[in-house]
């Protein structure tokens, strides 16, 4: 028993069914990361090889080679490097897939020529019989130096060989495929002289990474920048001539090892294209797609959010009622309980929208979409991959931020950053669904139409439509020069996976209950606390004050309590916070209550009712009916006008519909875009965009 | 050379729906790293699958491999028409 955990790397080209076989040989036995100071995920699971041997397994970013096109690549590239990182693996596993071999093999003989022990899993061996292909294993193996593992991963099948294989590491061959140095031998010998104990290959890899994206570190090969003496242009045409050399090695290959009879394919994939990527039929598929998963967003997920609003509810209440009243008993019920019922409550919708996103991308449908719609979203400056993150958008705009890795122009991936969080995202949805509840009429337009439920619906339109004018006026706006890259493999068509869509999902949900749920629940607690506490005497003598105000009015212990409560809040930190602002909301319809939870949806969104619901001291944000009825007779003291009114309503809807109020996506925004000022152009273009329209329309409504 | 100036009639652009061709050169700054590795070499087949409304992007087969690529980029690859 010299090494009992084996480190292993899994590689390879998207669409090769590499999560599936990670799925197979680790099982649930997952943790999911994030690479340090990046927000690629990183997921590592475990496989038993034998009593007293365990496989770590890293599932490596989907990748076409070693020269790296965004973030995601580099990693791997960066792993595979640094021979330090303790990542670094004993074997490599690249997953290839039978019927796109050839451009699959492009990979592995990169990896191969880095010197690490290699191993090859030709996956979905299912489909050679339907594709008349026959592979000669024998030859294969000799002719790439490797060993291979044929397997299915949608039949389960082979995965015990690629363990079988992982045990016998040791006995892999360990020379490369080729010999890199012959595409310009006389700058390799002065690489060589320079360099005399590092591996030409790696040197090689560092010095072209720049020409694509430049991430790699380069201390483990001091004094190599000086190498960078070609021109970019060289140096690319130096690449394809070592792309074309690799290709006719792999086409030497599998002359011998592969043959594919034509006569014996059966083509799906023309049959489905067809109609699925029809210039009329594709687009209604796609309409009714969408409304499909709007459908289940929020009718569906009703019921599952309805029980778990319920169920916080009368768990904070237990809460108050069983343990012995104090600080500590508030904190856990209203700002602890309150604050997790506020993040578990979007599960639902999040798990229904990563379910249909982990279908269509599964079954390969969803890059069908994105040619479907490049041409119409480059008019406003987007590229066909920006569609993804903005259905992704209605659900969260922070897994939606971290969808836009795959497109390649800048120009448009940070446009795409930028509109993404005006999509009506579901923590606008509590906010909507109660000032509409409380200010547009339940009436009929039209006989068919419900006047609520248009409104609602404008609502998203809107936000779609903000979304693709500020996309073209940025598109006009923005100087960026960024050249027109876009490729994208059109994957077989496949019937997902059941295990692979729920792995997915789970850890989807999973890593937007830990990332945003952080920020909420931090949000919840020290709104709490700025709401319970206050400086000065009429916020520490607010009972007494009370009961000195109402001592000839005829009113019941409870109303007297809620009434306390109101005149603590109004005298507590926050109070004065929206005391302090009322002068700049007052143009948009909006008293000091409001102000609060305005500001403090600056956090995030959804806290608006929760701060609401304290505001007006009903004591639990998750008795609905009171809140509302509660808003419905709030009046002005001044006026005794009514404070949610139609113009006021509307004004408020608006703001929401704009606002950048949400801690959360601006940290992601600038994470990824490495920079202060495109989350604080975001804060305060959108803030500023929603304070003029809900003035003009609070204004003109009035 | 003649013969060139009727290649330069040719681009993946060019082809219609189903149309092959063999793909001669291109200007090495203007095609994406991650294209070439996929296959868009000189000397492979190259085949247009379906294109979207306007001609914009396109599908095509090339090498083996099925992927989508844009009007401009596909106009600065000079091909020879096999059918």
């Amino acid at each position: 028993m010299s090494i009992n955990l084996l480190k292993v790397a899994l590689i390879g080209n998207p669409n090769t069914g590499k999560t599936s076989v990670f799925n197979h040989l680790t099982g649930l036995n997952q943790q999911v990361g994030n690479y340090p100071g990046i927000t690629v995920e990183k997921k590592i699971g475990y496989c038993k090889l034998t009593r007293h041997k365990k496989a770590k397994i890293i599932d490596l970013p989907g990748t076409y080679s070693l020269n790296a096109s965004s973030l995601d690549e580099s990693v791997v590239i960066e792993l595979l490097m640094n021979k330090n990182n303790e990542d670094y693996p004993d074997v490599a596993i690249v997953v290839s897939e039978v019927e796109n071999l050839k451009r699959n093999l492009l990979l592995f003989t990169q990896i191969k020529d880095l010197g690490i022990p290699t191993i090859l899993v030709i996956n979905m061996s299912d489909r050679m019989k339907r594709k008349g292909i026959s592979l000669d294993i024998p030859v294969l193996e000799a002719e790439l130096k490797t060993k291979i593992a044929l397997t299915s991963s949608r039949k389960n099948e082979g995965m015990e060989d690629i363990k079988l294989l992982l045990q016998q590491y040791r006995s892999l061959p360990n020379e490369p495929c080729l010999d890199t140095s012959k595409i310009d031998t006389e700058y390799f010998d002065r690489l060589k002289k320079a360099f005399p104990n590092q591996s030409l290959y790696k040197l090689w890899l560092v010095i072209t990474q720049d020409v694509n994206f430049g991430k790699v570190e380069k201390h483990p090969f001091e004094g190599v920048g000086s190498f960078v003496t070609k021109s970019s242009s060289e140096l690319k045409r130096l690449q394809q001539k070592e792309t074309i050399a690799r290709y006719k090695f792999i086409n030497d290959t599998l002359k011998k090892g592969y043959v594919v009879d034509k006569s014996k394919a059966t083509d799906l994939r023309g049959i489905l294209d067809r109609v699925l990527m029809h210039y009329i039929f594709g687009y209604v598929i796609f309409f009714g797609i969408l409304l499909l998963i709007f459908q289940a967003m929020f009718d569906w997920s009703s019921i599952p959010m309805d029980f778990i609003d319920t169920s916080f509810a009368s768990l904070a209440e237990w809460v108050k009622h069983t343990l012995p009243k104090g600080v500590f008993t508030n904190l856990l019920a209203d700002g602890i309980i309150t604050g997790l019922g506020g993040i578990v409550i979007f599960i639902p919708q999040i798990a229904f929208l990563f379910l249909f996103i982990s279908v269509l991308e599964e079954s390969g449908y969803m890059s069908r979409v994105v040619f479907l719609m490049d041409r119409i979203m480059r008019r406003f400056g987007l590229s066909g991959k920006s569609v993804v993150p903005l259905i992704s958008g209605t659900a969260c705009a922070i897994p939606a931020i971290m969808a836009t890795r795959n497109i390649e122009n800048w120009k448009e991936r940070l446009i795409t950053i930028l509109v993404t969080p005006f999509t009506t995202c579901s923590a606008r949805l509590p906010v909507y669904a109660i000032i509409i509840a409380l200010v547009i009429p339940d009436q009929r337009i039209l006989w068919i139409f419900n006047a609520q439920g248009l409104t609602l619906m404008s609502l998203y339109m809107l936000g779609f439509g903000s979304a693709l004018i500020s996309a073209y006026i940025l598109n006009k706006t923005l100087k960026i020069k960024s050249k027109s890259y876009f490729v994208i493999e059109m994957p077989n068509y496949k019937l997902p996976l059941l295990k692979n869509v729920l792995i997915n999902v789970l850890e989807k949900t999973k890593s937007f209950v830990f990332e945003a749920g952080k920020i909420i629940l931090a949000i919840s607690i020290i709104l709490w606390f700025l709401a319970s506490y206050g400086p000065g005497e009429q916020f520490n003598n607010a009972e007494e004050i009370v009961r000195a105000e109402v001592k000839n009015q005829e009113l019941s212990t409870r109303d007297i309590d809620n009434k306390v409560a109101s005149f603590k809040l109004e005298h507590s930190y926050i109070g004065i916070v929206g005391k302090t602002i009322e002068p700049i909301i007052q143009p948009l319809g909006y008293d000091w209550k409001i102000g609060i939870a305005l500001a403090t949806s600056f956090a995030a969104r959804e806290v608006f009712i929760g701060t609401l619901a304290t505001i007006y001291s009903v004591g639990s944000a998750d008795d609905l009916g009171t809140i509302k009825s509660r808003m419905a007779e709030e009046v002005h003291l001044s006026t005794g006008k009514k404070v949610f009114t139609l113009s006021s309503g509307i004004s408020l809807l608006l703001f929401y519909a704009f606002a950048m109020q949400c801690m959360s996506t601006l940290a992601i925004v600038k994470r990824e875009t490495k920079s202060w000022k495109w989350p604080l152009i975001q804060l305060f273009g959108m803030s500023a965009i929603a304070y003029v329209v809900a003035l003009i329309a609070f204004q003109l409504l009035k | 050379m003649p013969s060139k100036l009727i290649y330069l009639m040719h681009t993946i652009a060019t082809l219609k729906k189903g149309e092959k061709g063999i793909i001669l050169e291109f200007e090495i700054d203007e095609i994406p790293l991650k294209f070439i590795e996929m296959g868009c070499l000189p000397g492979n087949h190259v085949e247009l699958v379906q294109f979207a409304p306007f001609h914009d992007p396109l599908y095509i087969n090339i090498n083996g491999s099925y992927v989508a690529i844009r009007k401009e980029t596909a106009e600065r690859i000079l091909i020879k028409r096999t059918n």
